[in-house]
This record gives structure tokens, C-alpha cells and sequence, in this order.
């Protein structure tokens, strides 16, 4: 990992470009989930918990197979299920593996303001850097997919690295590695989208799923981890998996024309008061005739 | 009333020369309290607001620290904002003195303050800044709490986060500017007012230049009660 600075892309709330943009270009990685094959053992759960030192938690458990709400600290990797009827009547137990999409356009990496609390590396992972987190949140409203979390104790952030420190050695992620079905892939993204559009196109043509297809959300520059849905035009049913996934314009706008709007504006007050002390100076207090014994501390002469 | 008029100067200012109690010492205290405590909130807000200003966090002890202190210094300053609101209420509603005041501005603003009508304890000006730092720090409390517990807001409430957002950087560049020409106003350019806010007194020519129409209610007062 020596090289590592090497292959960094984007840093967070960094003065200036990231040292070492563009030296290095890599291929990027990419995780691929194919819901259609997927059947919700947790396998992926347990192995993330494993290779990242996580013991078990305690489930919540609200009339599903899932194991908690969204998410943790200390749980990145968690399997939704959704019921989801369908026109025709029937009904579709839908399971998707939820985890950091690790986009290509970070929400979290543009609201973060420390100093390399997250980095993007050359092959797309977008990786936090608990050492240089202040705890502060915003990466929560950065993120479009709801995913970083808060370790009230440690005061920092956290979320899926995509086994970063496996990728570097050439190791699947730890959930790609314990999937039975083979619904997880890991590789290229390249080549991951041409296997998700094999897929998608015999989901098409053998299975009637006419509105099968792949999510790779366009809004945040395509996501290090892509999706096969039977339906990819109703993502939502899969348990808030957004439609068109955006970094929020308010984070945007915030990050962007904001601070330049707001520095500008708090220079010219200091420039202004400034002025106005060269060419009008202080106030001085009138010694009026009638004011004959005013005291010298009446207002600095 | 003529005979009270005979006696030139207040019990107040009696006892060194003719200086005239402006501030209390609660007041003070608590001007300070408030001052010291959005300063903080200020130079830690900064750091967190551009990358260009992140080494003031780590001057005052790292950014984690920082961010751990400000909201808390945050609840300081609202709380002694509030106090201020609860003491000078009544002295902060414009009257029809501050209107005329208000239309003579300009002159104010180049020294020309023999052309400006009478005002009471505090100018239109200093009444505008209480109210932009009153109404700013409500807002900026309301949007900081919202910031503090932000994974608190649940994801189907998430505009939440992004108002919290955007309401407390509007309110902090609102108050930021007002701050800016309060500092300057207090210490450069009205002589006698950094004086007043410290220790609290203000000379009788002071009180009649800037403040007429308290300076004659508080002799008024202070003569009455002789």
C-alpha cells in the first residue's frame, strides 16, 4: 500500500487537487448483484461481518427476513426484502444486497469537509478514513443511497470499504467470496455490464421479464456496484432503492456556487468596513460649548 | 422640576466626572458570553465551511474537538441571545424617532451625526443587529440541531437534512456580515463604545451625541430621585 497515495483520484475537503490525480489509472472495480438469483441466505451478511472484525448484532425483527432496517456502523452489508404484488396479481418476495454504491460522482466525498476523511481511489472505490473523520455528518446528506453511519462512541463514520484492503491484494470482497448462488460477481466494470446485460437480455427473452434491466444510475456518474432487476423500472420496490439518484442539489449548490457566493460576500464586509475607516474614520465625540468641564475620557479625542 | 435642574450631573456620574451607567454588569457579562461563544462557533464554522479555512479547526485543537464544541458553544450563545431578548425587548422596538433616524442613515455613515435626529438607548442600526443576531440564532439553532442528529432524521424526512443545511449556512453568512460591522462599530469606529461595553460607562457628551433622548431620560431619572 505504499503506492496508495499514488492511486487516489479525489480527496475530501482537500485545499487544492488531490496529490497523485491522475498518475495512476487503474481499472475500475465493480460489483455486480443479480437479484434474480439471489435468495437471501445473508451469506454476504455474515462474511462482511467476518472479514471486517463486526460481531453479530441483535436483529430487529418487524414481519420480514430482514435482519435490521437499513444499515449500521457496524453492519454495511444488509439484505432487503420487499413483497411486491405484482399487475397481475401475483406476488414477488424481491431481495436486494444493500451496501455503499460506491459512486463514481461520491455525495458523501463532496459534503465532507475534513481533510482525506474519504478518498476515491484510481479503481473507483470510495473509501472513508476514520483517522481524518471528524464526526460531523454531512456525508449524510451527501449520500443519495443512505448509507454512511455514525459510531456515537468513536464519534466516526463508517460504511462499505469494497473490501478495499482485499481488492488491494487481489481478493474478491468478502461477500462476492461466500455468495452460494452466484449471484454476486466481482471484476471489471466493463465487464460486469456486459454480464449484466446477458442476463438482462435472457431474463427477457426465457423468462417474461420484459422490464428487466440494469441499474447503473446515470445521476451520480454510474455506481461501483451495479444491479440486474426484474423490473428496473420500478427500483423502489426493492426497498428504497432510488429511481434516479442524485447528489442532492442542496449539497451541490452548497459545495459549489454557495461557498464561492458566501466568501465572496464575507470578504467584500471586511473590505467594506475597511473603506469605510480610510475615508470616514472613527466617530469622535463633540466637545459642545455648554460641555465646558467634559472630561478628557469623554470619547477617545 | 427647575430646582432638579439646577444639579448638573447624575449620582452616577458624580463619582468620576460625568460618566453615565450604559451597560450593566450583567449585561456586559453576558454580551461578552455571547460574544466569545459565536466567535468560537465562527472560526470552528469556517473551518467546516471551506477546505481553504480548515487549519483554524486544527489551531483550536483538532476538528474532531472542534466539531465536538460547537454545537455545544452553539447552546451558549442561543442561550445568552435569549437572555438578551428577555432584558432589552422593550429597549429594541423601533419607535418614531428611529424612522427619522433611519431616513438620516447616510449621515450617520459619513459622520455627519449633527444632521441626525435624537434616538433613545440604541440606534436603529444596533436595534437591526439585535434582531438579525436574535432571529439568527433561532434559526441557527433550529438547523444546528437538525445537523447535530442528522442520521436522527429519518430517510423519508431526508429534505429535513438538506433545509438544515441550507437554512444554517444562510443564517451563519447573515449573521457573519452583521458581525462584521458590529466588531468593526464597537472598536474602530464609534469611539467610546468598546469602553461602554467593558466597563460600562459612557461620558455625558457621548450620551448626548449618540443616545440624546436616553441621556435625557436617565438625568432625568437620576435628578428625580435626588
Amino acid at each position: 500500500m505504499s503506492q496508495a497515495t499514488l492511486e487516489i483520484v479525489r480527496i475530501s475537503g482537500h485545499a487544492g487537487p488531490a496529490p497523485g490525480e491522475g498518475v495512476k489509472r487503474a481499472e475500475q472495480v465493480c460489483k455486480l448483484i443479480d437479484t434474480t438469483t439471489c435468495i437471501g441466505c445473508k451469506a454476504c451478511e455474515v462474511a462482511c461481518l467476518e472479514w471486517n472484525g463486526y460481531t453479530f448484532t441483535d436483529t430487529v425483527f418487524n414481519n420480514s427476513y430482514q435482519t435490521m432496517p437499513e444499515t449500521a456502523w457496524n453492519y454495511w452489508n444488509l439484505i432487503k426484502f420487499n413483497e411486491h404484488e405484482r399487475e397481475d396479481g401475483t406476488l414477488m418476495l424481491l431481495m436486494r444486497k444493500d451496501q455503499c454504491m460506491h459512486c463514481a460522482d461520491p455525495g458523501c466525498l463532496m459534503a465532507c469537509p475534513a481533510d482525506g476523511a474519504i478518498v476515491q481511489y484510481a479503481n473507483g472505490i470510495v473509501d472513508f478514513q476514520q483517522e481524518h473523520c471528524i464526526g460531523c455528518g454531512y456525508c449524510v446528506s451527501g449520500c443519495p443511497f443512505n448509507i454512511p453511519k455514525f459510531n456515537t462512541n468513536t464519534k466516526k463514520m463508517f460504511k462499505c470499504t469494497l473490501c478495499a484492503d482485499r481488492v488491494t491484494e487481489g481478493l474478491e470482497p468478502a461477500c462476492i467470496k461466500a455468495c452460494p448462488t452466484g449471484c454476486l460477481h466481482f471484476g471489471t466494470k466493463d465487464d460486469m455490464k456486459d454480464l449484466a446485460n446477458n442476463r438482462v437480455q435472457q431474463l427477457r427473452e426465457h423468462f417474461d421479464f420484459a422490464n428487466a434491466g440494469v441499474y447503473d444510475p446515470p445521476g451520480v456518474g454510474g455506481t461501483g456496484v451495479i444491479y440486474v432487476l426484474h423490473d428496473a423500472t420500478n427500483p423502489e420496490a426493492y426497498g428504497d432503492l432510488p429511481k434516479d439518484p442524485e447528489i442532492p442539489w442542496v449539497v451541490r449548490f452548497w459545495k459549489g456556487p454557495a461557498k464561492w457566493l458566501g466568501n465572496l460576500a464575507m470578504m467584500g464586509g471586511i473590505v467594506g468596513v475597511a473603506m469605510h475607516y480610510l475615508r470616514f474614520g472613527p466617530k469622535q465625540v463633540d466637545s459642545e460649548p455648554d460641555d465646558k468641564k467634559k472630561d478628557e475620557k469623554g470619547g477617545r479625542p | 422640576m427647575s430646582a432638579s435642574q439646577a444639579i448638573p450631573a447624575s449620582p452616577a456620574a458624580s463619582k468620576s466626572g460625568d460618566r453615565i451607567l450604559r451597560y450593566t454588569l450583567s449585561e456586559r457579562i453576558n454580551h461578552w458570553i455571547a460574544g466569545f461563544s459565536y466567535l468560537y462557533c465562527l472560526i470552528t464554522g469556517l473551518a467546516f465551511w471551506s477546505p481553504y479555512m480548515f487549519w483554524m479547526a486544527v489551531m483550536l485543537g483538532g476538528a474532531p474537538t472542534s466539531r465536538f464544541w460547537h454545537p455545544w458553544f452553539g447552546l451558549v450563545f442561543t442561550a445568552s441571545t435569549l437572555w438578551m431578548f428577555k432584558v432589552w425587548r422593550g429597549d429594541m422596538a423601533t419607535t418614531e424617532a428611529d424612522l427619522a433616524w433611519k431616513k438620516a442613515m447616510p449621515h450617520y455613515i459619513r459622520n455627519e451625526d449633527d444632521q441626525l435626529p435624537p434616538i433613545g438607548r440604541f440606534n436603529y442600526g444596533q436595534k437591526l443587529f439585535f434582531w438579525v443576531m436574535l432571529y439568527g440564532a433561532i434559526l441557527l439553532l433550529l438547523s444546528g440541531i437538525g445537523l447535530w442528529f442528522v442520521e436522527s432524521i429519518p430517510w423519508s424526512l431526508r429534505w429535513l437534512r438538506y433545509l438544515a443545511v441550507t437554512v444554517h449556512v444562510t443564517a451563519a453568512l447573515v449573521t457573519i456580515g452583521a458581525f462584521i460591522i458590529h466588531v468593526y462599530m464597537g472598536t474602530a469606529m464609534v469611539s467610546g463604545g468598546f469602553t461602554a461595553i467593558v466597563r460600562g460607562e459612557v461620558s455625558a457628551a457621548w450620551a448626548k451625541m449618540h443616545h440624546r433622548l436616553w441621556y435625557e431620560q436617565v438625568t432625568k431619572e437620576t435628578s428625580a430621585k435626588k
